[in-house]
């Protein structure tokens, strides 16, 4: 799931200060997961900016609300009947959600009320760990289902490398080297022989090389 | 033990302080609360197991939000105690109180003209 985590409250007030009718739009999808923009994230944050209008002596509404998903139109499309009653709009969506918001209301200013970092797993409520960099072409299948692209720092195709002393990664020893996990995990599964093959160099045109991408199914589409 | 306390302090019982949530705290003080504490039991103690322990890093958190919403954190704070512990919280509760009384009234209660600033305090 995609993971965020909460812009710091000087920032959103840096941004929000200006204004005086504000919508809090949480997002119920991955940001709620991990606590970040949910609905119950969009409460603190209102009340935190009520606090903060009040005691500044400046007469401002903030309300909020959170909608199932803001990467959909048509749940977007509930808020079409009371967005005009605000000046802005904080969304604690991931970084797709706002755009989404932001382009379907274009005359309405909106922004971000959350960081959005990664896509990865939840190891414990608090913890959250990337996984996957959605590169667009798998490999998982030939490195034992770990990740060489997200899980290795330098995205190495043929490592480990050099820097990997006692199964952690030179650039951090809390990071374990993806390579070693990926060889464990092969050990384990009695596959060691994919180390005799060396990878063939990976195809990067379906990642951010060829600008921002696109998936068109035509199976699925009306 | 017929203790003396201030009676200026509200008592809102709660099964547990694992119970009360960041968004009760934010709302006393939307409400105009001038200081809220949370009274959990000891550390190590909780009948939830962690409870109090949830409470402690919640109160925390809303220490952080007042102090960057211009509030101050210092009005919101965390005891842990037993039941067999009445004076000691007829103590915090004198002790808060002071606390509150030199921090003067909440901001949003000046704001809302609830309350008027002390003679000489002046606005941020």
């Amino acid at each position: 799931m995609i993971k965020a985590k909460p812009k710091p409250m000087e920032e959103i007030i840096d941004n929000v200060k200006g204004f005086s009718k504000l919508l809090i739009a949480g997002c119920d999808g991955c940001v709620t997961v991990c606590e970040a923009g949910g609905l119950k994230e969009a409460k603190v944050l209102a009340a935190a900016l009520r606090l903060y209008f009040t005691q500044g002596g400046k007469q401002a509404q903030v309300d909020e609300t959170s909608l199932t998903r803001q990467c959909e139109k048509e749940y977007l499309a509930q808020l079409s009947d009371r967005i005009d009653n605000y000046d802005a709009v904080v969304s604690l969506a991931c970084g797709c959600g706002i755009q989404y918001l932001a382009e379907m209301y274009d005359k309405k200013v909106v922004f971000p009320g959350v960081d959005t970092c990664f896509l990865g797993v939840n190891e414990e409520r608090g913890l959250y760990s990337e996984r996957c960099q959605a590169c667009g072409r798998c490999i998982l299948a030939e490195t034992g289902g770990i990740c060489p692209i997200a899980r290795c720092s330098k995205r190495m195709l043929n490592g480990p490398c050099g820097g990997s002393e006692g199964g952690k990664c030179e650039v951090n020893k809390d990071i374990p080297c993806g390579w070693e996990l990926i060889y464990e995990r092969l050990k384990t599964l009695g596959q060691l022989e994919r180390f005799e093959t060396p990878t063939v160099p990976k195809d990067w045109t379906t990642s951010r090389d060829g600008g921002p991408r696109k998936i068109v199914r035509e199976d699925l589409r009306i | 033990m017929r203790l003396q306390y201030p009676p200026n302090v509200r008592i809102i019982e709660v099964p547990c302080s694992g119970k009360v949530d960041i968004l009760h705290l934010l709302l006393a003080f939307e409400q105009g609360a001038d200081g809220v504490i949370v009274v959990g039991c000891m550390e190590g103690d909780c009948h939830y197991l962690a409870g109090n322990l949830f409470a402690k890093k919640r109160v925390q958190r809303v220490k952080e939000i007042l102090d960057q919403v211009g509030l101050g954190g210092e009005r919101v704070g965390m005891y842990n105690l037993s039941s067999g512990m009445g004076p000691r919280f007829a103590e915090i509760i004198r002790e808060m109180t002071q606390k509150i009384m030199e921090l003067g009234p909440s901001p949003i209660r000046i704001a809302k003209g609830t309350a008027v600033r002390a003679a000489g305090e002046v606005a941020a």
